[in-house]
């Protein structure tokens, strides 16, 4: 993915599906508001996993570090809205101070987490961070004594939306003569986000420090020995993708209005972390893919389980909830069985000495 | 000549084994110092003591006017020493010019907010950081494979894509561990070749090696380990003619016979180096 070079026009094909892109982004709510707003919502989160995924693979697919504990994350960023913006403790502060907040929140509990597990890999590694993700969930869910800080295990509710100013996320809206539902607004500005947080991944990995990244991924010791420092740049790993969890967070939190320590246990953790692998580690566009596939997946398949039953032997013969576990597994299966590098690995970034040589020097 | 890094009373233990004892010695800027010895006599151990993976119990070590003992390997590269590694150690699976771009990382300062605003300095430096490392890979003539993968290159050019990641990181030292193992007559002649190169180009290099001739053909002096000792220190002819460096490679009666015989030894110095690098092949 290697971007073009500012100064260069970009080829008509590229050019062209860039624009087709954009335009399929621009109405697709429009297209599945058709079929109902709970599919704009699907989409919605959809977008939220995106966020969530590739803020996971920096750390899992750059820096090759097995998280699994990310949602705490998300729980720290969800959390920090909510008391944020909320009657809760009657604190309404908008976005542009929130955002940052639970932006730097999440780096600074990324670099918590990071800075114990320095000299751990792998399955160590693994558990860690497991044990860590589990900590904040059981801190949300006990911090309602002596002290009400959470809330406990009743969550937060009637938390603030989204609001710039007067223009509130949450209610439908008729803009330039187009009605906008609440769900429509929310996927605007979840698009924007995800591909601003898309733009800074892929800049970051075209770079000294994504570099770096891969360097401790491929092997530790030799990055050290090219004058890497290991520490630093894991821990940078850790906040960046932390800090792009809890921006995901905060929005979840908005969009919800509510919160609530169990939206952030283990499963959701390794969701994230099958949207990764499954995608392809490591490769910006498979996690995207990856991310969309298993978030659609379910809603597509809880959709057309009980119907297709219904039109085949005329009754529901098996429970659809129980089949659509069985068939989502069973994807799962058979894409590591027949694509154990991902449905879209990464593959050799090519450098051609024309391409990005030509210019700056 | 000045020197470029000096090493007194090094000491290294595993356990109950004492890999490294009192081991001191000078590297003068400019030279090309072997470091030859049987297997297992402490040469890569003093390799990762110098580079600082190991950290040793005694001695000191003194590189460019700076202490190392206790130095992080990072700083190590920072400070001017870089190496290779005796099993290659590429990042196999990015691509040969990647690897060189990693080298350039210490010597490169772009950041977070650099890569990500792309401002004018990081793209000249990301620019500059590419032409290098496109230099490099030509200098150690593997120019034609910059993008494919590490691991898809011949044992022979990975060895030679180590060298060029190396020498990105700009060494003052240049420690080589076992670059010619596991290469055939020619690729060998080449990295000879080189390394001549590379010394020319006025960087010191500190060589490992098991294969006598070329030891003994580009070396200026020779530190010869054993046990984890200094057993002998000089010039390539004068340690080929030490006996207690022939014992170490060849057992006592064949010390007794190559003294015996000085016109031979000294005839064809190669002949006993080239017994005593199959012998400590055999021993691995």
């Amino acid at each position: 993915m290697n971007l073009p070079a500012r100064s260069k026009p970009l080829p008509a094909r590229q050019l062209a599906s860039i624009l087709l892109i954009g335009a399929v982004l621009a109405v697709l709510p429009f297209v599945l508001g058709l079929a109902g707003q709970g599919w704009v919502r699907i989409l919605n989160f959809a977008l939220l996993y995106v966020m969530l995924s590739v803020g996971l693979n920096i750390v899992v697919g750059f820096a090759g570090l097995l998280d699994l504990g990310y949602i705490a994350f998300y729980a720290v960023g969800a959390y920090t809205w909510a008391l944020l913006a909320s009657p809760h403790f009657g604190l309404h502060l908008p976005f542009w101070a929130i955002l940052p907040i639970s932006l730097a929140l999440a780096g600074l509990f990324g670099m918590l987490l990071g800075a114990p597990t320095l000299k751990l890999r792998g399955d160590y590694l693994a558990i860690v961070t497991l044990g860590f993700g589990e900590i904040i969930r059981i801190f949300l869910n006990n911090l309602n004594a002596p002290v009400n800080i959470t809330n406990g295990p009743q969550g937060i509710n009637r938390i603030d939306p989204f609001r710039v100013g007067e223009f509130a996320f949450s209610r439908a809206q008729t803009l330039f003569g187009i009605r906008f539902t609440g769900p429509e607004k929310y996927y605007y500005l979840l698009l924007l986000l995800t591909l601003l947080i898309l733009l800074v991944c892929v800049r970051l990995q075209n770079s000294r420090i994504g570099r770096a990244w891969e360097a401790i991924r491929e092997d530790e010791i030799a990055a050290k020995a090219m004058g890497i420092n290991t520490r630093n740049v894991k821990l940078l790993a850790f906040a960046m993708g932390a800090s792009f969890g809890g921006v995901a967070g905060s929005l979840f939190a908005a969009m919800q209005g509510f919160v609530s320590p169990e939206s952030f246990s283990l499963t959701e953790s390794i969701s994230v972390l099958c949207m990764v692998v499954l995608g392809g580690m490591g490769n910006i566009p498979g996690v995207i893919l990856g991310a969309l596939i298993l978030a659609a997946l379910p809603e597509f398949l809880r959709a057309v389980v009980e119907p297709l039953q219904r039109l085949l032997f005329g009754d529901v013969v098996l429970d659809p909830e129980g089949i659509r576990m069985l068939l989502f597994g069973l994807a799962m299966v058979c894409v590591m069985l027949f694509r154990p590098a991902g449905l879209w690995p990464s593959a050799v970034r090519r450098r051609e000495l024309a391409g990005s040589t030509g210019e700056g020097v | 000549m000045t020197v470029l890094l000096h090493a007194h009373g090094l000491g290294k233990r595993f356990g109950g084994l004492q890999a490294l004892s009192d081991v001191g010695f000078d590297i003068r800027a400019g030279e090309i110092y072997g470091l030859i010895g049987p297997n297992g006599a402490g040469k890569t151990t003093l390799f990762n003591v110098l580079t600082g993976l190991y950290v040793p119990e005694a001695g000191e070590c003194v590189f460019d006017g700076q202490s190392l003992v206790g130095r992080k390997p990072h700083e190590v590269a920072q400070a001017g020493l870089a190496r290779t590694f005796q099993n290659i150690r590429l990042f196999a699976n990015l691509s040969a010019i990647e690897n060189v771009m990693i080298g350039r990382h210490v010597r490169t300062r772009a950041g977070v907010l650099g890569a990500v605003l792309r401002t004018r300095a990081q793209r000249a430096e990301e620019a500059a950081i590419e032409a290098r490392a496109r230099q490099l890979l030509d200098y150690v003539g593997i120019g034609a494979r910059a993008n494919d993968l590490a691991r898809a290159l011949s044992y022979g050019d990975q060895r030679r894509l180590e060298i060029a990641r190396a020498l990105a990181t700009e060494p003052k030292l240049l420690a080589l561990d076992e670059p010619a193992a596991g290469m055939n007559a020619s690729e060998t002649l080449v990295l000879r070749r080189l390394i001549e190169k590379i010394r020319a180009d006025g960087v010191t290099v500190l060589l490992i090696e098991h294969d006598m001739k070329l030891v003994m053909g580009l070396c200026d002096r020779v530190l010869v380990l054993e046990y984890g000792k200094r057993l002998a220190l000089g010039t390539p002819a004068e340690v080929q003619h030490d006996p207690r460096v022939i014992e170490a490679y060849l057992g006592a009666g064949a010390a007794q016979s190559a003294g015996g015989v000085p016109a031979g030894a000294a005839g064809s110095p190669q002949s006993t180096a080239d017994a005593a690098a199959s012998r400590s092949g055999d021993a691995s």
